[in-house]
């Protein structure tokens, strides 16, 4: 069952180094503050597993919080490039980066099979690309019932995951609507479940294309208003698309990055903080 | 008039609004369509606003019949999710949309391409050792294999139109010929290529992209030089229609509207006001 705690309780708890963090959010509902938190509590040699970095990745991966990069596109969307994941994959920066990539669809399988507790999936993909070559965790497989030859993927099974939804209610079950993206498969895939809402309320009311996840599959949700900015949260705010243009000079520079994680998330206690500061700094980089 | 300006009777444009207009009119009304982000969103949507009002876009954050009324900026924009006809699952995106072969035509774009319409968005350089690291696959490796056809558009520079890929992320016609059937995917394959200078189209037995129209304005020897391999030129070579007034007014009714609802867009400063307020409520 969830408990409600605060976040920073709540990566304390349950993100420990060396562990492999899985954290969901398709362009929507991107968990921004739990990515934060983790590098304000500075795990290290982490295994960072998301379908789209993003710009939570570039930055954890530019605090030296990552050892490897499981993932399927690395961009910062509409935008271009995420300097500081081709940072440590083209020059070793802060650290050399190991990475395991695959297409959406065969992380989207992993993931399900993940959630499944099985120990591979199965798909129609990869055939004739490079892809097999440089990653390890795509193999043929032969259906014993047709013969024709599929690709199999090793199951992804996170010791933690983190999303971000709309909202908690009072028995701690989560309800996200909008683009769901793949959060579902994510969490039921993890052993450990961290959630944080923008609010938290009585009961659910329905909402198109909702989906809930009951509270025993949750360990703890943090109440975090503005969680997934800059990214959205459909119901609540808009992306903030002008911040994902301001990352790009940002996340160029080495030293320019480190003042701004300085500046921004080490130097704040928390992401009401972090909100305050960067409006601050607004027009800096607008 | 720049060079990147073309001039058609009364009206000029550049030569990115003649390849998203050539693009848009690749795109069959009702048809089942998979959107990339960036080209492909645009030409699409220009096409849902003129020649095909009836085509269901699917973006691969899991919008299915999206009718977004400005450009998204990312794939997963909240404007795709708002009058969709469904909003799916990823899982089911990918295995209940794509790989079963149900969509029509799959509409993408590309770091590099080769003379076979093989496709690079992974890296430039070695593997190990990367000169330039690129985003990666994405949806593009089972678009390419899975969708019935699949349409193509980038600009084209001899950086982007090259004669050996430095990693083959989607698949075209893999070695030419009829190597790509040998991999029993089940959608047919690339069709058509649209670039800033003209289309080209893959020969029907060797596969190899060859250009059919030079849009005006645009050459024979342009593209040659743009194109990294020995580019050949169809026979009974075309000239693209230039993009027409409505073509145009439409196309930068969208754009303008896009740049408009970006610009209004106070999005740190309405999100404190509102945490601001709740904080208030919480307090009463």
């Amino acid at each position: 069952m969830a408990d409600v705690v605060s976040l920073r309780e709540a990566v304390a708890e349950l993100v420990r180094d060396g562990n492999s963090v899985a954290l969901e959010g398709f362009t929507h509902l991107i968990p921004t503050a739990g990515a934060h938190e983790i590098i304000r509590q500075d795990r290290e040699d982490l295994t960072l597993i998301r379908m789209t970095p993003d710009l939570i990745y570039d930055q954890m991966i530019g605090s030296g919080c990552a050892k490897k990069l499981i993932f399927s596109w690395g961009g910062n969307p509409g935008v271009g490039s995420l300097h500081r994941f081709r940072d440590a994959i083209e020059n070793g920066w802060p650290r050399a980066l190991e990475i395991e990539e695959h297409s959406h669809a065969g992380m989207a399988n992993r993931y399900v099979a993940g959630a499944s507790n099985l120990p591979f999936a199965v798909l129609r993909g990869y055939v004739g690309t490079d892809l097999p070559k440089v990653t390890n965790t795509i193999a043929p497989i032969t259906c014993p019932f047709t013969g024709e030859e599929l690709a199999a993927v090793p199951a992804l099974s996170p010791d933690v995951s983190i999303i971000h939804a709309q909202q908690a209610d009072r028995r701690g079950n989560v309800a996200m609507w909008g683009i769901t993206g793949i959060q579902k498969e994510a969490v039921l895939s993890s052993r450990r479940v961290i959630v944080t809402v923008e609010e938290v309320v009585e009961a659910f009311e329905p909402h198109h294309s909702q989906v809930v996840l009951p509270s025993v599959a949750v360990d703890a949700i943090a109440v975090v208003p503005g969680g997934a900015y800059p990214s959205y949260a459909h119901g609540y705010y808009a992306r903030d698309n002008s911040f994902y243009e301001a990352w790009d000079p940002i996340g160029r520079d080495r030293e320019r990055f480190r003042e701004w994680m300085e500046r921004h998330v080490l130097s704040t206690e928390d992401f009401a903080e972090h909100l305050e500061s960067i409006q601050e700094a607004e027009v800096s980089w607008r | 008039m720049s060079s990147n300006e073309m001039s058609s009777n009364e009206s000029s444009y550049t030569k990115d609004e003649m390849m998203t207009v050539a693009a848009s009119r690749e795109l069959r009304d009702d048809a089942l369509c998979f959107v990339g982000i960036g080209l492909p969103s645009e030409a699409a949507n220009l096409a849902r606003a003129t020649y095909a009002p009836n085509c269901v876009l699917v973006y691969e954050s899991g919008p299915i019949g999206a009718k977004p009324d400005v450009l998204p900026h990312s794939i997963g924009d909240g404007v795709l999710a708002e009058n969709a006809d469904s909003v799916v699952p990823i899982p089911e995106i990918f295995s209940y949309w794509l790989q079963t072969g149900r969509i029509d035509i799959g509409f993408l774009g590309a770091a590099q391409i080769d003379r076979f319409a093989n496709i690079n968005t992974t890296v430039i350089g070695s593997y190990e050792k990367p000169k330039v690291r690129l985003p990666g696959a994405g949806g593009a490796p089972e678009i390419a294999a899975s969708a019935k056809e699949v349409i193509i558009v980038l600009r084209h520079t001899p950086r982007a139109f090259v004669e050996e890929l430095a990693f083959r992320t989607s698949v075209g016609y893999l070695d030419g010929g009829d190597s790509r059937e040998k991999l029993r995917y089940l959608g047919g394959g690339p069709t058509v290529v649209i670039t800033d200078l003209g289309i080209l189209r893959p020969d029907p037995e060797t596969r190899e992209l060859t250009l059919a129209k030079v849009h005006p304005g645009a050459s024979v020897e342009q593209a040659r030089e743009a194109t990294g391999w020995d580019l050949k030129a169809a026979e009974d070579l075309g000239t693209t229609d230039p993009p027409s007034e409505e073509e145009l007014r439409v196309l930068r009714h969208l754009r303008a509207k896009t740049e408009a609802a970006n610009k209004d867009m106070q999005v740190l400063r309405n999100l404190q006001a509102r945490i601001g307020a709740a904080r208030e409520d919480g307090r009463k």
